[in-house]
């Protein structure tokens, strides 16, 4: 029979994906070495040098550490409360016109799959559209819709959900 | 209609492989259909063989197959009076008290190593005539196609339709074996779960998987190359299910999603949101042509459109668009035409699936905030909403249009569940593995 010839064949073609993570890619940086918080040990006896604090990145404070932009159900217009942080990412993309992101944008698991990602590209590309108006170079951002398949929060609840409806900004060159 | 939940809940373990890192799927019926034909499919009968047993029991996965379908009502094997193996043995008054209305006999005659010379009869019990009877000839380890197909024979016998055991599901199930890391495998499995075979693995997402018309071939979409492209997004494949040969079919700079076949198998029909670099995200429908890899826009709209399907006869697709503010169906008319809206019921209709006789369309449905599988018939314009999940999702009709099969949400983790089209029949497919979506039944194989 044709058919069981065809399953058992089916066995051998495993095909996989080499090299991919799951998680986006995250600018990895190097933790500053938490020097203040060591306990204080048994006395040494050579004098430490005070370690001279690590050049602070801007992106590692204030507004510029927030990278997460979240939305109400089935919206991608940008919320009050998170237009600074578009703002002052785009004032640094203006700054720095080495410098890229990727926008990520994601949706909460209600609606289906393939219309989550658009909406996804949605979010991703309204916040695109505020950092270019805001002087930063459209070749500076790339976007990408993960629609509902990367959820923040595994909950079925609107508390999971509102953590889910977002869009993420990822740092690829600085 | 009353649940028969109560009295019959056949829990049915159809899959007795163990120990194989598959998805093991097991199929329940949670609920059944009131005047099921009451059938009595007594243990096949062995001759020669040296005594040696056959790796399948016959009789076992007839019943199984047809209490499926909702439309039969198996006796379970100790209940049945008697064992005959042939008409000359068959006391038709015994079967008539039992309350049978039909009997299935058959005997498995072994004709060399490994090969049988199987005989089954079907007889209406009152009319005490025979109504169907075959021998098959079939090897060892075909053994479960030959009774899928008995089932078949059964079930169009008495039902008039084609039956559809002898066909195959395509899934995904999802691992998630730590935080952020995610397994994705897309399987093919027989339609009664037994049988699963990985197609493909991928550390990033797989969707859509979609039959070509000839059961050949997969086209799904892959995340598997998002770091080698500049945007970083999917890309639409096709699949060939015997040699494993894969080809990448779209991947244009934004996303490529939602492939479906055409009915003579020349065409893909998909989603592209951007072409060309640097241009607009809008999510519409195209059509590539296999043979002479042409890509031809077939909307414009800048809301999102998505997930289009053919109508069986190819003249026309049917398509999700948000343009009047959410996702509701839309049908266009490939020679021309207008697109035309066809849902007005439900704050959101989404990813429709046609019936093989084009009259009824599935699709998921928003019934007051909860997302749930609808059938839309073409000629009523009612729709009749088929399940009660939370987040029920991706519907695909079996290719006898009996039954629809969908993703839900069960004890917290995602599974397959399946709805005879008129709603009367239900089935849940737990699995021991992950989370298990994007359900697409396979069409009849071409024999």
């Amino acid at each position: 029979m044709k058919l069981f010839k065809l399953a058992a064949l089916l066995s051998i073609p495993v095909i996989f994906a080499v090299g991919c993570e799951s998680t986006p890619e995250q600018p990895t940086e190097a933790a500053p070495e938490p020097v203040a918080e060591k306990p204080a040990e048994a006395p040494t006896t050579t004098a430490v040098e005070p370690a001279a604090p690590a050049a602070m990145d801007p992106l590692d404070s204030g507004l510029l550490a927030k990278r997460t932009i979240y939305f109400d159900f089935d919206k991608y217009n940008i919320k009050e409360e998170f237009k600074d942080v578009v703002k002052a990412h785009a004032q640094y993309l203006s700054d720095h016109p080495g410098a890229k992101i990727t926008i990520e944008g994601h949706c909460d698991e209600r609606g289906t799959r393939e219309y989550n990602i658009g909406l996804g590209e949605r979010r991703a590309s309204a916040i695109q559209q505020m950092m270019t108006l805001q002087g930063a170079s459209a070749r500076q951002i790339n976007t990408v819709s993960y629609g509902e398949e990367r959820p923040n929060a595994l909950g079925h609840d609107e508390d999971a959900w509102s953590r889910n409806r977002r869009g993420e900004i990822v740092y690829t060159s600085r | 209609m009353r649940k028969l939940s109560q009295h019959l809940f056949l829990s049915v373990l159809l899959l007795l492989s163990s120990g194989a890192a598959h998805a093991v799927l097991q199929i329940e019926i949670t609920e059944g259909v009131e005047g099921a034909f009451p059938i009595a499919i007594v243990p096949f009968g062995l001759e020669g063989g040296n005594g040696q047993l056959p790796s399948v029991i016959m009789s076992n996965v007839i019943s199984s197959d047809l209490a499926r379908t909702g439309r039969f009502k198996p006796f379970a094997e100790r209940d049945l009076v008697a064992r005959p193996t042939q008409q000359a043995d068959v006391q038709f008054h015994n079967w008539r008290i039992l309350g049978a209305d039909y009997l299935v006999v058959g005997k498995m005659r072994s004709t060399g190593p490994g090969t049988y010379a199987i005989q089954f009869q079907l007889f209406d019990v009152f009319k005490q005539t025979q109504l169907a009877g075959y021998s098959i000839p079939a090897r060892q380890e075909d053994l479960r196609y030959v009774a899928h197909q008995i089932s078949d024979i059964i079930y169009e016998t008495l039902t008039g339709e084609p039956g559809a055991a002898n066909t195959r599901i395509a899934y995904l199930t999802v691992v998630r074996s730590e935080v952020g890391k995610s397994r994705y495998s897309l399987y093919v499995a027989d339609a009664d779960g037994y049988n699963p075979q990985v197609v493909m693995q991928s550390n990033l997402e797989i969707l859509s998987p979609s039959w070509s018309p000839d059961g050949r071939y997969l086209a799904y979409v892959s995340f598997e190359n998002t770091k080698k492209y500049a945007h970083g997004e999917a890309a639409v494949f096709i699949h060939e299910l015997a040699t494993g040969k894969r080809q990448e079919i779209a991947k244009y700079p934004g996303h490529n999603g939602a492939p479906a076949w055409s009915p003579d198998g020349t065409t893909l029909a998909l989603v592209i949101s951007r072409l060309h670099e640097g241009d607009r995200s809008n999510y519409d429908i195209f059509l590539f042509d296999l043979q002479n890899r042409n890509l031809k826009r077939v909307t414009t709209d800048p809301g999102i459109d998505t997930y289009p399907v053919f109508s069986p006869n190819g003249k026309f697709l049917l398509f999700t668009s948000d343009r009047s503010g959410r996702p509701q169906i839309y049908r266009k008319d490939l020679n021309g035409g207008r697109e035309e809206r066809i849902t007005f019921t439900g704050a959101e209709n989404d990813r429709a699936v046609i019936s093989p006789d084009g009259k009824k369309v599935g699709m998921v449905t928003n019934d007051g905030g909860n997302y749930r599988i609808a059938v839309l018939d073409l000629e009523t314009r009612h729709l009749q909403v088929l399940t009660d999940g939370a987040l029920d999702e991706s519907p695909s009709f079996a290719p006898n249009g009996s039954m629809i099969i969908y993703a839900t949400t069960y004890n917290n983790r995602q599974v397959l569940s399946a709805v005879s089209t008129d709603g009367r029949v239900k089935q849940r497919i737990p699995s021991d593995e992950g989370s298990v979506r994007e359900p697409a039944w396979s069409p009849f194989v071409k024999k």
